[in-house]
């Protein structure tokens, strides 16, 4: 043997002997689409559960949030992972129905997930099976900034809120001070869907609202008229050309004082504070009660975690849903925002987080968001429907009649 | 025997040349054409299922039929409609600077460079770049618009001024494209005619008009083909600017299709592909009519 | 000449016209202006509201920062992943077809030629969708050679028609010749009308290089991620990340179009000559 082909043999030795220590893990692969704070998180929590498990190893391959959104699509055939995260209600639907998500009924049985996680078990369930495990929700609310609560005059409220007169009658002093009572960024339309929401929720009820998005009420009825009649009132205190600017646009608004209520997500709290507002400027309250007397349902989206139906190692990847579903890894992984779908798992120490999890454990009931309640197509048309009635009012007809096309054409379907 | 084998070389010989270029041509652009047409009878998510089996459902002329009362679809014809109309501008605007710039001054060469900048840039870039001039509160556009009538105005939002707002930023490169080529144009203008037409006394606008475009029609030609594709393809501009908003308001046929078919909340391919398949007639009217053209050309040959 | 030189115009009109160039000049190039002095503002003055002041000093720091915070140098070595293998490819394909176009007779030649001619003017979104499909199922999707390969066939249409037109303005004598000679045909090809190709390849070089370097369409079908995305969609991402971020913005579009500015003042010649081909015949 002469010397090269021998310092090769060695070479491929060696890395056999890589192979071979890598080899006795078994792999699980992960897509994702966290942002750079939750990634960090999840990692060493994906460390802990390797460090419990030697032999098995969890690779996380992390996309950026939007293009993920459409980048599953491809990947969940052409090259399917063994776990994916994704989002509760219909946005999953699609992919149950394509039979590309697998039926995790066992991991709940097993792991008596029903009794922990009941709360969310509806938004996860199709035609029986039941096609994922919950890891984080956040709610939506109303955050506002104090500073231009004290320039207006208006002793800022409570987490418990206002009736919606009061709040409407401040936005009447708000403006009168130059501050946007309300602000959004609606280029991306959703932060509108939020808004609508709410004012659904409080104005006919959770039931009527999830009627509404299962596409059993008309949206030319009466009582969809009476949510935009209550959507018409607010609309003139609404930051004007919300429609060209995006959410976090909106949230500096907030920050400078300039604007003084946003309905949002828990989300944008670390970018008002990465504006530079402290924790004493920034307030916190449940949407106001509109029609007196209704049960307080709240917004609270779920984002989720799938096992592909393709997946290669479906068995390993079952424990690693088992270990993101226990009361330790979702104290974890809700450690720096969101609040942990499993009861027994604590809630951070964070103040605004403690005020969300306070008003929404005595909640009456829960709604995902337009775009998870409803159908895609639904959500699309319905969501620019809120945009262009917070623009062009007058169009009231116009824009209910074609959303009760959509709703006809689209339901059916299903 | 010797030339009969050269013969049939000359025969082989241009499908060889031809055959990796009409193989490439035909995988990427003519069967696709056919395939996006045979799948606009189709309902589709764009999922395969386990098995890899296509799961589509064969709808007949649903799509077409959807598409006919569908009202974001009409927004999309109209706003086509805007553009092909308004790019137009593109060329005389074009003719314009490109008669001021036909000039030997010094440091003439430098400032043709400069005016034609804008059509190299990326349409992203120049999409950003308008975003950023109509940006309200702190936007160039607006602040000017407020400056002069104390009230300020957000293109981007407003439903009846965004698509003209993107044709603009559209225009600037475009009006460059047509810039460069009159001004080539201007350079083949026979002077001799100029001269004869100048010792009849013809000039300015006459001139411009009875001498000067007669011989720019070529340039002219090429200048409405490549204006009208540039007018359909305006899909880079609406999706960095807008999006398509407020509320669809800006969008076109090229956006829209994409929308439905690849968007978040899109993934119908059979709907999208009878958007393409419109807009493809479109195209096909003026594709057309260049084809007949060119085809009467080279036959006179 | 047309419009009369300037130089035979009364001096006024010349005062007027020396006036008249730079402030139009000006006016032309001022969204280029406004954002290449964005991109050099510190986010302080942006902060503090000074949007079109002078800015409190020059921050070059903008375009280290764009490097340090996203993936952008990564985006356009991509871009020049994808554009440097189409420009070879559609112009080595696109010289063959078009050297059989231009010199052989045969039955399907003018079919074959408009073919290639109409394929330029098909509108994207009619390709779209089985593209997608059969990148994704031949397992090119996110991949610089499966956005590559679209182009190239793309490409192929202009750069034949280019190419063709050009062969055919070429002395057909020479070939005549060396047909007698008994020269193959393929010999002919290549060492008596390549050589004479060079202003051709030089010009459609520079063109492609730009429609392709600024291609967003295909760039955001055929691909997805930092790691195979071009220039064109991440920047398109990035301002997704870098909402009211303008310095930032500004500083990463500049970046975005500074390689075909380059390729056009370097070029500049061959660039014109490409893109009026058949516009003064």
């Amino acid at each position: 043997m002469t010397r090269t082909t021998s310092a090769a043999a060695a070479l491929v030795g060696l890395g056999l002997a890589a192979t071979a220590a890598v080899g006795e893990q078994r792999v699980v692969t992960f897509n994702s689409n966290f942002d750079a704070a939750p990634r960090a998180i999840w990692e060493s929590v994906i460390a802990d559960f390797e460090a419990a498990h030697p032999d098995i190893d969890i690779r996380l391959n992390n996309f950026d949030h939007e293009a993920y959104k459409t980048a599953i699509r491809n990947f969940l055939t052409a090259n399917p992972p063994d776990l994916a995260t994704w989002f509760a209600g219909n946005r999953m639907r699609p992919f149950v129905e394509a039979g590309l998500f697998a039926d995790i009924s066992d991991v709940w049985e097993e792991n008596n997930l029903s009794e922990a996680m009941g709360a969310t078990e509806a938004s996860m369930t199709f035609d029986g099976g039941i096609y994922g495990i919950p890891y984080t929700y956040y709610q939506w609310g109303i955050y506002f900034n104090r500073d231009a609560y004290e320039r207006a005059g208006i002793e800022p409220p409570g987490t418990e809120g206002m009736t919606w007169d009061e709040f409407l009658a401040n936005c009447e002093t708000f403006q009168a001070a130059g501050i946007d009572c309300v602000t959004t960024g609606s280029r991306a339309l959703w932060p509108v869907a939020g808004i609508f929401d709410y004012i659904s929720l409080r104005t006919n009820g959770y039931d009527w609202h999830m009627q509404l998005t299962n596409g059993e009420i008309p949206w030319t009825d009466d009582s969809v008229r009476r949510v935009f009649a209550e959507l018409d009132r607010l609309r003139p205190f609404i930051t004007a050309n919300h429609a060209a600017i995006d959410w976090q646009d909106a949230a500096a608004l907030i920050v400078q004082g300039r604007a003084a209520h946003y309905v949002i997500g828990n989300f944008a709290v670390g970018t008002f504070r990465e504006g530079g507002m402290s924790d004493e400027q920034l307030g916190f309250m449940v949407f106001p009660e509109i029609t007196p007397g209704l049960p307080r349902a709240e917004e609270a989206p779920t984002d989720t975690i799938h096992l592909t139906a393709g997946a290669q190692n479906p068995e390993d990847a079952k424990t690693f849903l088992a270990y993101i579903a226990s009361p330790e890894a979702q104290t974890r992984l809700n450690a720096e925002g969101g609040l942990p779908p499993n009861r027994n798992a604590s809630v951070a120490d964070d103040p605004f987080l403690q005020t969300s999890f306070e008003s929404l454990a005595d909640a009456s009931a829960l709604a995902q968001f337009f775009d998870r309640d409803a159908p895609a197509e639904m959500a699309q048309a319905a969501m620019e429907g809120f945009q262009q009635f917070l623009v062009q009012p007058e169009q009231l007809d116009a824009i209910l009649n074609r959303l009760e096309q959509v709703r006809q054409r689209v339901y059916a379907a299903q | 025997m010797a030339s009969s084998r050269r013969l049939s070389q000359r025969q082989v010989a241009p499908w060889l040349f031809l055959a990796p270029a009409l193989v490439m041509f035909t995988i990427y652009v003519l069967w696709p054409i056919a395939y996006s047409v045979t799948l606009s009878f189709y309902d589709w998510n764009g999922l395969y299922d386990r098995d890899g089996q296509f799961t589509g459902r064969f709808v007949g002329l649903g799509n077409y039929r959807e598409l006919a009362g569908d009202p974001a679809f009409t927004v999309s014809l109209w706003n086509n409609l805007k553009w092909l109309v308004l790019y137009m501008l593109a060329l005389p605007i074009g003719l314009f600077l490109a008669i001021f710039l036909n000039q030997t001054v010094t440091g003439i060469r430098l400032y043709k460079s400069l005016f034609f900048f804008p059509f190299v840039i990326s349409q992203v870039v120049v999409g950003l770049m308008f975003s950023w001039f109509y940006a309200p509160n702190f936007g160039l556009f607006y602040s000017l618009v407020e400056w002069i009538t104390g009230r300020g105005v957000a293109v981007l939002a407003d439903p009846n001024l965004v698509t003209y707002g993107i044709i603009a930023a559209g225009l600037w490169p475009q009006i460059a494209y047509v810039l460069i080529l009159y001004l080539t144009g201007l350079n083949n203008v026979a002077p001799d005619q100029v001269e004869a037409a100048r010792l009849d006394g013809a000039k300015g606008w006459r001139m411009l008009w009875h001498v000067i475009l007669p011989q720019l029609r070529p340039a002219t030609f090429i200048a409405v083909i490549v204006t009208v594709i540039g007018a359909l393809r305006s899909f880079d501009l609406v999706s960095i600017m807008t999006s398509g908003g407020p509320f669809g308001s800006s969008r076109v046929l090229s956006y829209y299709m994409y929308e439905m078919a690849l968007g978040e909340y899109g993934f119908r391919m059979g709907y999208g592909a009878a958007i393409a398949v419109v807009l493809f007639a479109i195209m096909m009217v003026f594709i057309s009519g260049f084809i007949w053209r060119m085809w009467r050309q080279e036959t006179e040959r | 000449m047309f419009p009369r030189p300037i130089q035979q115009a009364p001096a006024p009109a010349r005062w007027l016209y020396a006036v008249a160039l730079p402030v139009a000049l000006l006016l032309w190039l001022f969204p280029l202006l406004g954002v290449a002095l964005t991109s050099l503002r510190p986010a302080s003055d942006l902060a503090q509201g000074n949007y079109f002041g002078m800015p409190s000093a020059i921050a070059w720091s903008n375009y280290v920062e764009i490097f340090r915070q996203s993936p952008i140098a990564r985006y356009m070595l991509n871009s020049l992943w994808v554009t440097v293998p189409t420009v070879i490819g559609s112009i080595a394909l696109s010289l063959m077809a078009g050297f059989a176009l231009a010199v052989y007779r045969f039955p399907s030649n003018l079919i074959v030629f408009f073919l290639f001619v109409a394929g330029n003017f098909v509108p994207f979104q009619i390709l779209m969708v089985p593209v997608r499909d059969m990148t994704l199922q031949l397992g090119m999707y996110d991949t610089w050679y499966g956005l590559a390969l679209f182009h190239i066939a793309f490409q192929t249409g202009f750069c034949t028609l280019f190419m063709r037109n050009f062969i055919r303005a070429l002395p057909f004598e020479l070939i005549e010749a060396a047909r007698v000679e008994g020269v193959a045909e393929w010999r002919i090809f290549w060492f008596i009308v390549l050589p004479l190709m060079r202003p051709a390849i030089a010009a459609l070089s520079v063109l492609v290089f730009t429609f392709i370097w600024n291609d967003f369409f295909w760039a955001t079908v055929l691909t997805q991620g930092p790691d195979t995305q071009p220039i064109t969609a991440g920047l398109s991402a990035l301002n997704g990340q870098w909402i009211a971020q303008w310095h930032l913005v500004s500083a990463g579009s500049i970046l975005a179009a500074l390689p075909p500015v380059l390729m056009f003042f370097l070029m500049q010649r061959h660039f014109i000559a490409g893109l009026t081909l058949g516009a003064v015949k």
